[in-house]
């Protein structure tokens, strides 16, 4: 099956029931997107798909097919986001911050604490307590 | 994932039609749209089929629109596209309500109004609501489309009226005039599976939903009658009480769910009624 | 310029990030197998017979026959197998192994296991296996109890937590140079070296093991890993291939370690003034199936069962037991999350039988400097318990609080509470870890066992290492905690890693910069080649304790600090939603101020999951719950707004002052919040206080 990958035309042979996320980190080699749960609680293997957020573990290999899939690995490394996570410590053991600068972007521009809070909803983080990642986001 | 992708296959329909052609051919094709709850299963190993139908593609199922009078909401309207939709807003906001408490963002970009009601939990959020509107669930095969009232597609725990060779195509909302209240009680803030989910609808023939509470959601009818007759909200909530029949589970016990639903209706009282 | 008590980058940052910092899962090796655990489905009972009636080629098969060296995971005792000969003590009990290249392969593989099942023992107060008992004695309490006016008496309950670090457990074994490398998620690279010495019988230059990056740990990652290293090991050596075991997070809760459940009484004489006269103490700790931690989980947790406070008379006596459940270890806070929390709510019940203000009541018999704890140890000036209790106060507008929220759906309430940094007792002294510093290219690398686990150890060893030889901190580098080339820093739990550790490097960076003079490290190693100091832990001068009687200093020091908690009821559904936090906490001194808020962010978020809705629910000794969307902790919508004030009284104990932060965090959030319900009018007295219970108790309003 052909997808794109952050902009890159991918072929890969998995069978249409695979994971997205593991079509992601073991057929395009993608390791950035990260499993904590493998039934859509924790929001680890966030992506977006076609520029929405989702769990990569509840998705099938199929559905990604000719869509648009965006990772970690496509934002570079200078995005706001990123810089912003960085300097205010929102990543800790760093296991969820993929997946959480992922539903991150797809806030909109200038969210409040509120936003950020439903948005984020879905990806769970166990070092932080939240606060870090609410203060990094809201200064990106 | 303790199922092995490869041991499964995906049926890929171009249309609806075809998609009722290839159930018709073999009905033991599990049809499958924003997978939110299938991948649950096949990661847990407990999902027994192995032969899906792919729906998700089919764009025409997605509608949302105003037909008759009724909003029409297609079987694979996600949640986030029904919390998004005006018609949904403005008519039944509390579809709109029951959407935004699904799981996080993600789920509810992927998961749809026909999934929720087709897995039938007892616990899905959006059925108390679908069962209050009075709404009916259309139904296709390749030969026939059926209107079933929504009150009526739960014949048991996780069965239903569809037939193996039936598709569920839509939903239809009559018009609602009166006041509706909706309530999630699920514990934790956010991506909970509820304990308690109930919703209502006032005026002269007062509706009363409640899901996890039994092993379909319920239309509790002899609190709607009390409450018809005049019965008191105090009343109701006693009435209320004694006709859901919850169990203790890993999720909370049955006196807790017991008396919730009754604090729940007392609460629909004093904020609708005054 | 100086970078301790700055907030410089974490050096971890930029790869995770990006994503770019490998995980174990990360990784793959040539020819690598995947593996499988088959498991005991029963609590209690014997084995018949196994059998594998699938065909075995392509699988590599191990049973417990196939461990050369001694059956037993290596730590205080050696009673748990590694794996299963015939008699089952727990469900999830690891019995054979299987590895096989092919993922589905392994899915495929039925392996049949006959048992005769055997009563199981699941309620601690039955049980009559004890796995480790104590007393601390102090004064006379018999004496004291019955010439006091006002007896206060309560039992506390408080259930399993479950680490739920987000990445689950996982190692890969390659074996390599007639030995064996483990890569794996873990906190103590040493603890691993040593079971797999034991149970495959290598001389120790023939293992080796490296922490790759790992994703949390909590404590969870303490003992657990020698099991899975040694499980992926024995089938590496086998296949003579690479094995990968990583645990799905079904498999990860039900089999791996949960925090110790506890029934706490107290029996509590006071003066009708309000002063603390004698405290009778009874703990019961519920082990598990087997020994593991459970002896210094106990020890620190009897060690906090009288909290920060002063009083003559005290006996605590405290026992862990055993059950026919997974062995309960290691997480966060290590037994004084379990007593503090029945102290707390304790002592909340005693001033309201006085009719005294709670905070007034905790003021009055707080630790003064001078002081001596139930163990008779004499606290030191940096004992800041009235100092944090009373900011905490003032911080929170306490008491207008208590008072406009009396009647009202909300309610407000506190817990002073202390953490000893390091091991208890004579640990750290037996430990005898070491630390190492080296010369390089850039300037110096610190060589230690200790883990970075998302709590900041690589970029706050940077630091005190940095100022301490005077050099910029980007001049800092750390090497890769791998056992074949840093030496033992000891285990990366016990709140240790800072004050112990880093006390260490500090001194290992005075001796070298005594031993290069003025130069930078770096133009030293250009002109001189590699120089290496190492150094070894120094116990503090004057600390004496007696492992016997439980006498003496059972830590080097401690941090202190008080919560305060603010929680609305939800009349409706009795559920409690905590709506503002204000954590107040001394740890002598912030090394890297935003990595200690994050610690206690994190740690107060982990207590208000504790507090109200983490349940393990237990049926037939297996948790029943083992999924992320039955068992609940908190997400973003469930964390409240906090303040976090960090109060800096330097310990002389530890470099710049600075004592332990991880654990202590996670002690105050369970008891504010029960107490703030009280302040409700509702009598909680067991965690967590879900809507369920909190129903109940609404039937008995205090």
């Amino acid at each position: 099956m052909r997808l794109r990958v952050n902009g890159r035309e991918m072929e890969v042979d998995a069978p249409p029931m695979t994971r997205l996320l593991d079509v992601l980190r073991i057929h395009c080699e993608l390791p950035g997107t990260k499993e904590g749960c493998g039934e859509g609680e924790c929001g680890a293997c966030t992506v977006l798909l076609d520029g929405e957020p989702v769990c990569a573990c509840l998705v099938p290999a199929a559905h990604a097919e000719s869509a648009e899939v965006t990772t970690i690995e496509g934002l570079g490394g200078e995005h706001p986001l990123q810089r912003a996570f960085a300097e205010h410590g929102a990543a800790q053991c760093g296991i969820c911050t993929p997946g959480m600068i992922m539903a991150a972007l797809a806030l909109p521009p200038s969210p409040t604490l509120d936003d950020v809070r439903v948005a984020l909803a879905g990806n769970i983080c166990r070092c932080t307590g939240y606060h870090a990642i609410y203060r990094a986001i809201l200064r990106a | 994932m303790r199922t092995a992708a490869a041991s499964l296959d995906l049926v890929r329909p171009r249309s609806v039609d075809d998609a009722l052609r290839s159930i018709a051919d073999d009905p033991s094709l599990a049809p499958i749209a924003g997978c939110t709850d299938v991948f649950v299963g096949l990661n847990a190993g407990t999902f027994a089929g192995t032969r899906f139908l792919d729906l998700w593609p089919l764009e025409e199922l997605r509608e949302i629109g105003i037909r008759n009078g009724a909003i029409s909401i297609g079987a694979l309207a996600t949640h986030t596209a029904i919390q998004e939709s005006p018609a949904v807003v403005s008519r039944v906001p509390i579809l709109a309500a029951a959407c935004r408490e699904i799981g996080g963002a993600q789920i509810q970009n992927r998961g749809t109004l026909g999934g929720n009601v087709a897995n039938g939990s007892p616990a899905g959020d959006t059925l108390p609501v679908l069962a209050v509107a009075e709404a009916v669930v259309v139904l296709r095969s390749a030969t026939q489309e059926r209107r079933i009232p929504f009150t009526s597609f739960f014949t048991g725990y996780r069965q239903t009226v569809r037939r193996p060779d039936e598709l569920i195509v839509a939903f239809e909302l009559p018009p609602l005039d009166q006041v509706q209240w909706f309530r999630k009680v699920g514990t934790r803030a956010a991506q909970a599976i509820s304990k308690v989910v109930m919703a209502v609808v006032g005026g002269e023939r007062p509706r009363v939903a409640v899901g996890s509470v039994a092993p379909t959601v319920i239309r509790c009818t002899r609190t709607e009658a009390a409450l018809a007759g005049g019965a008191t909200f105090d009343e109701a909530s006693r009435i209320v009480e004694s006709e859901v029949q919850p169990i203790d589970d890993l999720r909370s016990t049955a006196d807790y769910r017991r008396r919730v639903c009754g604090n729940l209706l007392r609460r629909f009282g004093t904020e609708t009624q005054r | 310029m100086p970078v301790v008590g700055t907030n410089v980058p974490r050096k971890d940052a930029a790869e995770k990030v990006t994503g770019s910092a490998k995980y174990v899962d990360d990784l793959a090796f040539p020819g690598m197998l995947h593996a499988r655990t088959i498991r005991s489905t029963i609590a209690r009972g014997r084995i018949r017979d196994v059998r594998l009636p699938f065909d075995r080629a392509g699988y590599t098969v191990v049973d417990y026959r196939d461990i050369p060296g001694r059956n037993a995971v290596a730590l205080i005792e050696d009673d748990q197998p590694l794996l299963v000969e015939r008699e089952i003590r727990h469900v999830a009990e690891p019995i054979v192994l299987l590895a096989h290249q092919d993922r589905d392969a392994l899915l495929r593989a039925r392996v049949e296991i006959e048992c005769e099942p055997l009563e199981a023992i699941f309620d601690p107060q039955q049980s009559v296996q004890v796995l480790k008992d104590l007393r601390i004695v102090k004064g006379d309490v018999d004496a004291a109890l019955a010439r006091t006016d006002v007896i206060v008496e309560g039992e506390y309950r408080t259930g399993h937590q479950e680490q739920l670090y987000i990445e689950p457990n996982g190692v890969i074994a390659v074996p390599e140079n007639g030995g064996i490398t483990v890569y794996g998620s873990l906190q103590c690279p040493f603890y691993v070296h040593k079971a797999l010495r034991i149970a495959l019988g290598f001389p120790a230059d023939r293992i080796r093991v490296v922490q790759t990056e790992t994703g949390g740990g909590f404590g969870g990652k303490e003992e657990y890993p020698s099991v899975i290293a040694a499980h992926a090991a024995l089938l590496a050596l086998k296949s003579k291939r690479p094995v990968k075991l990583v645990y799905d997070r079904l498999e990860d809760m039900l089999a791996t370690t949960k925090r110790h459940p506890s029934i706490v009484r107290h029996r509590t004489g006071v003066t009708r003034d309000g002063d603390l006269v004698a405290m009778d103490i009874d703990v019961l700790m519920d082990g598990g199936a087997y020994v593991t931690l459970s002896p210094v989980v106990l020890s620190r947790g009897a060690i906090h069962a009288a909290g920060p406070y002063r009083c003559d008379h005290v006996r605590i006596a405290a026992r862990a037991v055993a059950t026919n459940t997974p062995p309960n270890g290691a997480f966060r806070g290590f037994g004084a999350p379990q007593t503090q929390f029945a102290l707390e709510v304790h002592m909340e019940r005693i001033a309201e039988t006085l009719g005294m203000d709670p905070a007034r009541f905790r003021e009055l018999n707080a630790l003064r400097p001078g002081d001596t704890t139930a163990t008779g140890q004499r606290v030191e000036a940096d004992c800041s318990a009235l100092q944090v209790l009373e900011q905490a106060a003032q911080r929170s507008d306490f008491h207008a609080k208590r008072e406009r929220y009396a009647g009202t759906n909300r309610g407000i309430g506190l817990a002073l509470f202390f953490h000893g940094a390091g091991f208890t007792g004579s640990g750290e002294v037996t430990l005898a870890s070491r630390a190492a510093l080296a010369t390089s290219e850039r300037g110096v690398r610190i060589l230690v066992g200790s883990a970075e686990i998302g709590q900041g150890t690589r970029t706050m060893h940077a630091q005190i290492v940095a100022d301490s030889l005077g050099i910029p901190y980007d001049d800092v580098e750390t090497a890769l905690p791998d056992t074949s080339s840093v030496p033992d820093s000891g285990p990366t739990v016990a709140s240790r890693t800072c004050m112990v550790v880093g006390g260490i490097l500090q001194r290992c960076a005075e001796e070298l910069r005594a031993r290069i003079g003025d130069l930078h490290p770096a133009e030293h190693f250009r002109r001189h080649g590699p120089t290496v100091v190492t150094k070894q832990y120094e116990p503090p001068h004057g600390i004496r304790w007696d492992d016997d009687t439980y006498r003496g200093d059972a830590y080097a020091t401690y941090a202190w600090a008080c919560d305060v908690a603010e929680v609305e009821m939800d009349p409706d559904t009795y559920e409690i939603r905590p709506i503002h936090f204000t954590a107040v906490q001394d740890i002598g001194k912030a090394i890297h101020p935003t990595l200690v808020a994050g610690q206690i962010e994190g740690g107060t978020a982990q207590g208000i999951g504790y507090a109200l809705l983490e349940e393990v629910v237990m049926r037939d000794g297996a948790m029943a719950n083992a999924q992320m969307t039955n068992y609940l902790v908190p997400t973003t919508l469930d964390t409240p707004t906090m303040d976090v004030v960090i109060v800096e009284t330097p310990s002389h104990h530890g470099p710049f002052g600075a004592k332990g932060v991880g654990e202590m965090p996670i002690d105050g959030p369970a008891p504010a919040i029960v107490n703030a319900i009280r302040h409700l009018g509702l009598d909680i007295r067991q965690i967590p206080a879900t809507p369920e219970r909190i129903a109940e108790a609404a039937c008995v309003s205090v």
